[in-house]
């Protein structure tokens, strides 16, 4: 088992427009164990539905997900930007490799093999915190939402120090599950195509299809980039050179040869933080987006929808009404629809702004970040290469 | 060695040395200064004619030997014949001009040793040169007077049995690096062709040098020994049979020398002459008065490029259409060095010349143990494309690394002082038309290393196993075997390095062409311009992978791949080594046969076929010695080109790798650049 305790590393993909200290919620602890990540939350809070003024409880990734969907399910909040659930902690990849390299302590020199299994454990440990991070990323973003934040769920969730007991969906659900989403994106192309008689929802429509779309694909380009990064570091080019270059110069230049594999293995490091630093900063920025954005337009449509549905609403008033039958029935209908329809306009409106908003500010954090540590890695390298450089070149 | 040698075979070796030999001592020294040479050279070839084989086998070396090797006289006693050798293995280091003085000093206890005092890193070296030759004579000596191969053997081992390390490094290549070559202007051409021809008739061989050569280091280095060699004049004359074993050693410094500005040194050394004749030890002022420019020239070793000559080959052309069609390439020479018609040279030669040339050079030196640099590998698939014309980028990819593999190849072959001077080289850097190279069609560079590989692994394998006499070679085998296995780990590791920066620089384009999709589609207009500057970027951050690609392969690849080749060429001169050993014991064994028939016509007392048992004999015995030379000189040479390669190894790489940081700083440099111009666009999303 792994633990991380540290404060998350600021994974701020998350930028919250409203800071506010009567609610703050953190990770400020986690466990790996073999199958399962256990989270401890940490709240803080002055509200007076909790029993306590700080209290943590222990979570699992399942109850994540049991909030979020509980939030996607309530008709209450059709009319947000659901936060988008955390990713599933995915360690096998990584539990693999580790493994895998056990097996083959036999065939590797010592070093080899402390080398390896450190970069494997930091490649584990990386992905832990990212895990962390996301989980912790939702929890802020529902705590610092004007409605969300006062969900009972929500409340439960931070404060009942028992195990939810929820359950992971079982096969009948996941397949119910699949069917909706079928459905959900056939209706999606339906509704997608009614023309909005919102300027400002039409315009919203057509940037956030295209958006998703470009962020998606840059999200898998720069994961692809980041991993194409990080496997060239994975050759053992340079670590390798301090055990070859006795065997090609084995009388001369010893001196020459270690200060050149000392500076391979700097800058290598240096380049491992480069590929992390991407991945946080840029590939992370990305994959929160697509996953926000894909909420963004799951309200629009559920507002497409309560917009058919008022239509529709209407027609059938009319309908009734030029046969004068269940007139009243249609009359309360098309109330109910209307009323659905404005809500979710109304608040859809607000939470698109400052999705926009958010995303600004966060891709600018994000941006600056990385561009900072860019130069930071950049300048540091040069610097090695510069003194390595000058010593080599005295050393004749 | 010719005066121990038995009558019938001394004959054609006394016609070599006994004339041209005083003659170059007596020529150069003209004038006073050549009165105590030519005394002792008198002496040494009057007493070449006359001592007793015994004498000269047992005795003499003693003397000889144990002035020079002050310390290491005791030593001496006790082996007598293998000693020298092992003294000329530890001596040279000693020579290294810093302690150059001081070694003389040790070196020289008598009371000669105020002539070497100033002296003559030229004169040490020389004696070196000459007390280790006189040893491998004396061996041959040795083998011939008792005659019988297991005498032999012993002797053998014990003259190789030099410490591995201690021979090493400096002590070979300032040897010949301080020879006064550049005297004999006649010989830096002949000495070629003289080489040549000592590899076929070894015996005809040094005479030719001798004589073209009018006073080499000879008198230098037999005024550095001879004082000491003196108490046993024909000693010194027995060092005279050695000229073979020498020639290639004075070809070689010759050329070294040459290269810097050998017109200079001439005329020094002409201003040097007249004032020889100052009075005592005139052999002193001779060897003592190049030391300075010698020093300097040391010195000028030490910079990288003393060497002047640049070869570039650049603007490869398609010449003609379909399968036809050829590449050409302009390679330019620029040079001061004499030897060449003009300080600039172009000619244009297409890539068979290239095999061409690189097989003649291969014929004629391989087997004397030198170690030439392979062509380039022919590639049916790369010039394919080529002619078929296709301009497509890998094309472009393979025209530029053959180039650049030329034009490698053409600086590794002028950069050996040997080949420098083969009249092949000059021929094909200068002359406007050369054949056409015909073998070369079907042959390629790799396909005929590959059949000597080959043929000369066949040979070892039939062959018993050598007895390797000497730890060195063996040593340095392995270490060949051991650095060829490490050497292409590492090129197929650098190799999937540069296939990682290629796919990490095509995913880079790739993300930066779809993050300026995201920027177009962004409606915040600071947001959307950023991330079109972020896709900049990526763009110039691709182009930086693809140049640090480019130089993972060119800088370092190709330099591993060379050193794979020429470590190719290392076997081939460790089996050349073998083969003359080979030869030597083949003929050893002749030799043994043929003793036994004459022993038995002594035995069945049949004189009238004994004469021509003996002179067989005879025969037999001249061959077996000129074996040995061979595969000494074969050795020798071996040794040599080794630790050049070695040398030139080190440097490769370490100027390689110095280039290779430069390229990496240069990236960083940009990348700072991109990201810094980057920021405040960051900055101003709002």
């Amino acid at each position: 088992p792994i633990r991380h305790s540290e404060s998350v590393p600021n994974v701020a993909v998350n930028v919250d427009l409203q800071t506010d200290a009567t609610l703050q919620v953190d990770i400020s602890d986690a466990l790996s164990e073999r199958d399962k990540v256990k989270f401890t939350v940490h709240t803080k809070s002055t509200l007076p539905n909790f029993k306590q003024n700080e209290f943590s409880v222990v979570r699992q990734h399942e109850e994540f997900i049991w909030l979020h969907d509980s939030f996607v399910e309530n008709e209450d909040y059709a009319g947000f930007i659901i936060p988008p659930a955390p990713p599933r902690p995915d360690f096998d990849a990584s539990r693999e490799k580790l493994q895998k390299l056990g097996e083959g302590e036999g065939s590797m020199t010592k070093e080899e093999f402390t080398k390896m299994k450190q970069e494997l454990e930091a490649e584990y440990l990386a992905i832990f915190k990212k895990t962390v991070a996301m989980h912790e990323v939702f929890l802020c973003r529902v705590a610092a939402h004007p409605v969300l934040r006062k969900d009972l769920n929500f409340h439960v969730f931070l404060e009942y120090n028992q195990d939810l007991s929820v359950r992971g969906k079982n096969k009948k659900e996941k397949l119910e599950d699949f069917f909706k989403n079928v459905v959900k994106s056939a209706d999606g192309v339906i509704v997608a195509g009614v023309k909005d008689v919102d300027d400002f929802f039409e315009h919203e429509k057509t940037f956030l299809l295209e958006y998703h779309n470009r962020v998606k694909d840059a999200s898998i380009k720069s994961d692809r980039m980041i991993r194409s990064h990080k496997s060239k570091l994975h050759i053992p080019f340079p670590h390798l050179f301090p055990h070859l270059f006795p065997h090609l110069f084995p009388h001369l230049f010893v001196r020459f040869f270690l200060k050149v594999s000392e500076l391979f293995e700097k800058t290598r490091k240096i380049e491992a933080r480069v590929a992390a630093d991407e991945d946080l900063k840029l590939a992370d920025l990305l994959k929160y987006y697509l996953r926000e954005s894909q909420a963004a337009k799951d309200l629009l449509y559920r507002r497409g929808r309560a917009l058919v549905d008022y239509e529709n609403a209407n027609k059938a008033l009319d309908k009734a009404r030029a046969k004068n039958k269940d007139v009243l029935q249609a009359e309360t209908t098309q109330q109910v629809c209307c009323q659905k329809f404005e809500k979710i306009s109304e608040s859809a409106k607000q939470e698109l702004i400052d999705f926009k908003t958010r995303r600004v500010a966060a891709f600018r954090k994000n941006l600056v970040e990385l561009a900072e540590l860019e130069l930071k890695h950049a300048k540091g390298n040069l610097q090695l290469l510069q003194s390595c450089l000058a010593v080599l070149k005295g050393d004749t | 060695m010719d005066p121990p040698l038995p009558v019938s075979t001394s004959e054609p070796d006394k016609d070599i040395f006994s004339g041209p030999r005083a003659e170059p001592l007596n020529n150069p020294l003209s004038e006073t200064a050549a009165e105590q040479l030519k005394a002792v050279s008198g002496a040494s070839s009057k007493a070449k004619g006359d001592v007793p084989v015994e004498e000269a086998g047992s005795e003499e070396p003693d003397d000889l030997f144990s002035d020079p090797l002050g310390e290491s006289g005791a030593e001496l006693e006790t082996h007598t014949s293998n000693a020298p050798l092992l003294d000329f293995s530890e001596e040279p280091p000693k020579s290294d001009p810093i302690k150059k003085a001081a070694s003389a000093d040790d070196y020289i206890k008598k009371p000669q040793k105020d002539i070497f005092e100033e002296s003559t890193e030229d004169g040490v070296k020389a004696a070196a040169a000459h007390v280790g030759s006189v040893a491998a004579e004396k061996k041959v000596l040795h083998t011939d007077l008792f005659g019988d191969g297991v005498d032999d053997d012993e002797d053998k081992d014990d003259l190789f049995k030099t410490p591995p390390g201690a021979m090493m490094k400096k002590p070979q290549a300032s040897l010949f690096r301080a020879e006064p070559d550049d005297i004999f202007p006649e010989a830096k051409t002949e000495a070629k062709p003289a080489t040549k021809a000592s590899a076929k008739q070894p015996n005809n061989a040094p005479t030719d040098l001798f004589t073209e050569e009018p006073f080499t280091v000879m008198p230098a280095a037999r005024a550095a020994v001879k004082p000491a060699a003196i108490p046993s004049a024909n000693t010194s004359s027995k060092t005279n049979g050695l000229h073979s074993d020498e020639e290639d050693l004075f070809a070689e410094a010759t050329v070294e020398l040459s290269l810097d500005s050998p017109r200079n040194d001439r005329r020094k050394r002409d201003a040097m002459k007249p004032s020889e004749p100052v009075p005592c030890p005139s052999t002193s002022t001779s060897s003592s008065k190049p030391q300075p420019k010698k020093l300097e020239e040391l010195e000028e070793e030490e910079k990288e490029d003393k060497f002047d000559l640049n070869i570039s080959v650049t603007n490869p052309e398609k010449v003609g259409d379909g399968m036809n069609a050829y590449m050409a390439y302009r390679v330019s020479t620029q040079t001061t060095l004499s030897m060449f018609r003009s300080k600039q040279l172009t000619v244009r030669r297409r890539f068979s010349d290239f095999l061409g040339l690189y097989e003649k050079l291969s014929e004629k030196h391989s087997p004397n143990g030198y170690i030439v640099p392979p062509a380039p590998e022919k590639s049916i698939l790369g010039m394919t494309k080529v002619k078929v014309g296709k301009e497509d980028l890998s094309s472009d990819e393979f025209v530029e690394r053959r180039r650049a593999a030329l034009e490698r190849y053409l600086q590794r072959v002028v950069s050996h002082p040997s080949l420098l001077q083969d009249p092949d080289v000059r021929e094909f850097l200068e002359k406007e038309e050369l054949p056409r190279a015909v073998s070369t069609q079907a042959l390629s560079g790799a396909g005929f290393l590959k059949m000597i590989n080959k043929a000369t692994d066949a040979v070892s394998k039939m062959t018993i196993k050598m007895n390797e006499s000497d730890v060195w070679f063996e040593e340095k085998l392995q270490e060949v075997e051991s650095e060829d296995q490490q050497l292409r780990k590492l090129h197929g590791m650098v190799e999937s390095l540069v296939n990682h920066r290629k796919e990490l620089s095509v995913n880079t384009a790739v993300f930066a062409k779809s993050v300026a999709m995201l920027g177009s589609s962004e409606d915040n207009t600071a947001l959307s311009r950023a991330l079109s500057q972020l896709a900049e970027v990526e763009d110039r951050i691709e182009q930086l992978h693809q140049d640090q690609a480019a130089n993972d392969f060119f800088i370092f690849a190709e330099l591993l791949a060379d050193y794979i080749r020429l470590l190719g060429a290392v076997r081939a001169c460790f089996d050349q080594r073998m083969k003359a050993w080979q030869r030597w014991q083949d003929g050893q064994n002749m030799l043994q046969k043929k003793r036994e028939a004459e022993a038995k016509l002594l035995w069945a007392n049949k004189p009238e076929k004994l004469q021509q048992a003996k002179d067989e004999i005879g025969e037999w015995e001249g061959r077996v010695s000129q074996y040995e030379r061979d595969f000494d000189r074969v050795s020798a040479t071996v040794r040599k080109e080794v630790m050049r390669f070695e040398k030139e190894k080190t440097r490769d790489f370490k100027k390689q790798i110095i280039k290779y940081l430069q390229s990496l700083l240069h990236s960083e440099q940009q990348l700072i650049k991109y990201w810094e111009a980057f920021l405040p666009e960051a900055k101003a999303i709002a």
